[in-house]
């Protein structure tokens, strides 16, 4: 690992005071969005009627848990993230903001978000919403990503926590729908990561991350996120066919995974020359089926429950 | 002619954010505190009234004084 406490030292020195938008990106916000969607989802499909201003604070504050995991990643990844082209311009190491004040923001928002959420809802989705964030900042940041292969896979724990949450502070209780949605997103991650990282030269080698395309190989990389590509369409199919799935969820659930399993195929059968070859054609249609792939699912839930409470959807 | 220092200028949007989180945070508050009473979810067994209804049951041979 890079020693960068002298540059960290020569950063502090000359250091701007930092701006609100700095604050705001320690928190990052393109992952928070995805919470928010995914956790309102689970909100609104739950069994279970919860008054409009307590689901919009439920939501928000596991927006908020979310965003208080990315500022403790920032506060732990400082040295990685000023040695990694992509992460550079972070706020940490690019010196708008001081390593102690992410962690600060980071631990208020973690107890005030988790508080909130307990008073808001309950305290088995704060419960949630403490574990989520502590296997994020703790296990994954400090342990996962620095040291196994695994760190997509696992790492993608957190990530696929905040639909289960959400149902959890609707109803009190994890249902089985709950964890097939925990389910599609965690085998989701791989291949939407994977292939993003066979198209997009990332540096990870140079932080001393073990990221698979190095570790495995890329052609490694390809088997594999044709593998968790499979693992996404019995948690697909099953929420399809369970009280929160209808017809509309089936054929979704049917278009999204042939078109989803056709271009992991695609992937898995060529080299990186075919790819270097035709500028990662299949590469990028994976990636971005895999936007297709997790907005239309949680998406065509939401609907689904929308027209069951007018009697329409729903099996 | 005066010009703000972008010290200043970035000290006066952080303020302001800050106003916003707090005016927002109070809002939240507020809004989650009608809709609990709305509810009834915090107000049961709280509400400072004598309910002897809610008194255990003596136990048969003991006395209550």
């Amino acid at each position: 690992m890079a020693d960068t406490s002298l540059h960290d030292d020569a950063r502090a020195a000359s250091r701007p005071e930092a701006a609100l938008g700095d604050y705001w990106a320690l928190l990052k916000p393109r992952l928070m969005s995805l919470c928010v969607f995914t956790a309102l989802v689970g909100v609104v499909v739950a069994p279970a009627s919860m008054h409009p201003i307590l689901a919009l604070a439920s939501v928000l504050f596991i927006a908020l848990g979310a965003g208080a995991s990315g500022a403790l990643n920032m506060w732990v990844d400082h040295d990685i993230d000023a040695v990694m082209k992509r992460t550079r311009s972070r706020p940490i190491p690019d010196g708008r903001v001081a390593r102690d004040d992410a962690l600060a923001l980071g631990l208020a928002l973690s107890g005030g978000s988790v508080v909130m959420l307990g008073l808001a809802a309950n305290w088995l989705a704060a419960g949630l919403l403490a574990a989520t964030i502590a296997f994020y900042a703790v296990v994954y940041s400090m342990w996962l990503k620095r040291r196994t292969d695994w760190n997509t896979v696992l790492g993608g724990i957190a990530g696929a926590m905040p639909p289960v949450i959400g149902w959890a502070a609707a109803t009190g209780t994890v249902g089985w729908e709950a964890v097939a949605m925990f389910a599609l997103l965690f085998a989701w991650q791989p291949p939407h990561f994977w292939a993003l990282a066979l198209f997009v030269r990332m540096d990870y080698h140079r932080a001393g991350i073990p990221m698979l395309t190095v570790t495995r190989g890329r052609a490694a990389t390809r088997r594999q996120a044709l593998v968790w590509a499979g693992l996404t369409v019995p948690a697909s199919l099953f929420l399809a066919v369970s009280s929160i799935g209808g017809p509309l969820t089936l054929a979704v659930a049917v278009v999204a995974n042939a078109v989803w399993l056709h271009r992991a195929w695609a992937m898995w059968r060529r080299d990186d020359a075919a790819a270097e070859a035709d500028g990662h054609t299949a590469e990028k249609a994976l990636f971005k089926w895999s936007l297709v792939y997790l907005f239309a699912h949680f998406a065509v839930l939401a609907l689904e429950a929308g027209l069951r409470g007018a009697g329409l959807g729903g099996w | 002619m005066y010009r703000e220092s972008e010290t200043h200028s970035r000290r006066r949007g952080r303020n302001f954010g800050v106003l916003g989180v707090l005016v927002g945070f109070i809002v939240i508050v507020f809004g989650i505190t009608i809709a609990k009473i709305q509810t009834g979810g915090f107000s049961e067994g709280f509400d400072h009234v004598a309910r002897p209804a809610l008194a255990a049951e003596p136990i048969e041979g003991e006395t209550t004084e």
